[in-house]
């Protein structure tokens, strides 16, 4: 059809377009700017506690807005709030499905969500009356598995699904508001911007997309990953993405001259990255990977300056809390760790 | 209409979309990234590192009445 060859041309050179304009802001490199920058000095961290209590492997973990309570996620059925510091359990909420992959907490502290295979996201309220915590709302709609959802405040949350697409929901008609699509493979991972205007998505069809949480567009998308990008996280300030892969490295695009930056990667490192974090100022970025350690990069030289080494299995979350103070590490091996 | 026309008539409309954004140079881009890891280093306990009478999980070696 002519039309579709027409398109097709087009399109070819809209991606043209897009590769040329991204050179042409290109007078420097991360590397370059930063030469003047030293490295910063070995990075070493202690277990400072150990929350024991799940039965199976961890999937997800998410800090409370408070840097003391987290949630986690396992596939024996659970949701486990625990306090960090005293490592006591406050909430221990059986699951309808055990085949959980993400779980959030609510800014507010008052909600906890998760989903997996069951396509669902559940939310439970933690401050009913009667001091049970039940589910409030199931969100379906997603024809794939949840991996991720985040949420933006007590009233909507983002979820992204292995149907491709993003959804965001109005949790108390349990209805879905927007619909992202674009991605061309299973959505992997999401993160909102500390100003809750925009989310990115890492996906299996290798890139990450800048999306507008109000007018439901796609503003950016980032390509350069070898293989399906499994973790994602803004930069602190907002302005830049970190991305982790299944093709080994991590790597940092920023969003206002729509590029890549930098990739962290080591020829020793061959397994997949499977969650990161940034630390507060952005200067330090822990990375997970499927050979059960954690890896501490410099996010301006792309130089790793620490390791965390203590689980027994495969690290599949990490979250650093609000205050910076620690970062906390879920494993297969059903133990989480806190770190500083 | 078939709808790969329509997938691709999408596909377009979105590569539009992105070509015409605005880029800042990735000099100014890569300094304002650095500035500000180098501003908030100070407060960053992961990096600075976290002294044991300020550390919220390091064991209490004095008790205390609760």
């Amino acid at each position: 059809m002519g039309e579709m060859e027409q398109l097709r041309k087009e399109a070819d050179a809209l991606k043209d377009q897009i590769t040329a304009a991204r050179k042409a802001v290109q007078d420097t490199t991360l590397e370059e700017a930063a030469a003047g920058v030293a490295v910063v000095g070995r990075v070493q961290m202690k277990t400072r506690k150990t929350l024991r209590g799940h039965l199976a492997k961890i999937y997800a973990m998410h800090w409370a807005t408070d840097s003391k309570l987290c949630v986690s996620a396992s596939q024996d059925g659970k949701l486990i709030v625990w306090d960090s510091i005293t490592t006591n359990k406050v909430n221990a909420i059986p699951l309808k499905s055990s085949w959980v992959m993400t779980c959030a907490y609510a800014p507010s502290g008052n909600l906890v969500a998760c989903g997996g295979l069951d396509n669902m996201c559940s939310i439970y309220n933690l401050k009913g009356k009667d001091g049970n915590v039940k589910v409030m709302r199931e969100l379906a709609a997603h024809t794939g598995y949840l991996s991720c959802c985040r949420f933006i405040s007590d009233t909507e949350i983002i979820t992204s699904s292995g149907d491709c697409t993003c959804i965001l929901w109005d949790i108390e008609t349990g209805t879905q508001k927007t619909s992202f699509a674009g991605h061309q493979g299973d959505c992997m991972s999401l993160a909102v911007s500390p100003d809750f205007s925009y989310f990115i998505s890492g996906a299996c069809d290798f890139t990450a997309k800048l999306w507008d949480i109000r007018d439901g567009n796609c503003r950016q998308t980032f390509a350069g990953h070898e293989s399906d990008i499994n973790a994602i996280g803004f930069f602190p300030n907002g302005q830049a993405v970190i991305t982790g892969s299944d093709d080994a490295t991590c790597k940092l695009y920023d969003l206002r001259a729509d590029q890549e930056l930098i990739t962290y990667q080591d020829s020793s490192i061959m397994c997949g990255v499977t969650s990161l974090a940034p630390s507060l100022s952005g200067r330090l970025i822990l990375a997970g990977y499927d050979d059960f350690n954690v890896n501490i990069w410099d996010s301006l030289k792309a130089e790793r300056v620490g390791a965390l080494a203590g689980h027994d299995n495969r690290v599949s979350c990490i979250g650093v809390s609000a205050d910076g103070m620690a970062c906390c590490t879920g494993s297969w091996d059903s133990f989480l760790k806190i770190w500083n | 209409m078939s709808s790969n026309l329509v997938v691709m008539r999408k596909i377009v409309q979105q590569l539009r979309f992105e070509a015409s954004i605005n880029r800042v140079k990735v000099s100014q881009a890569a300094a304002e990234l650095q500035q500000f890891c180098i501003q908030n280093a100070l407060h960053d306990p992961l990096l600075t590192g976290v002294s044991s009478s300020t550390n919220p999980f390091r064991p209490q070696k004095v008790c205390s009445f609760l």
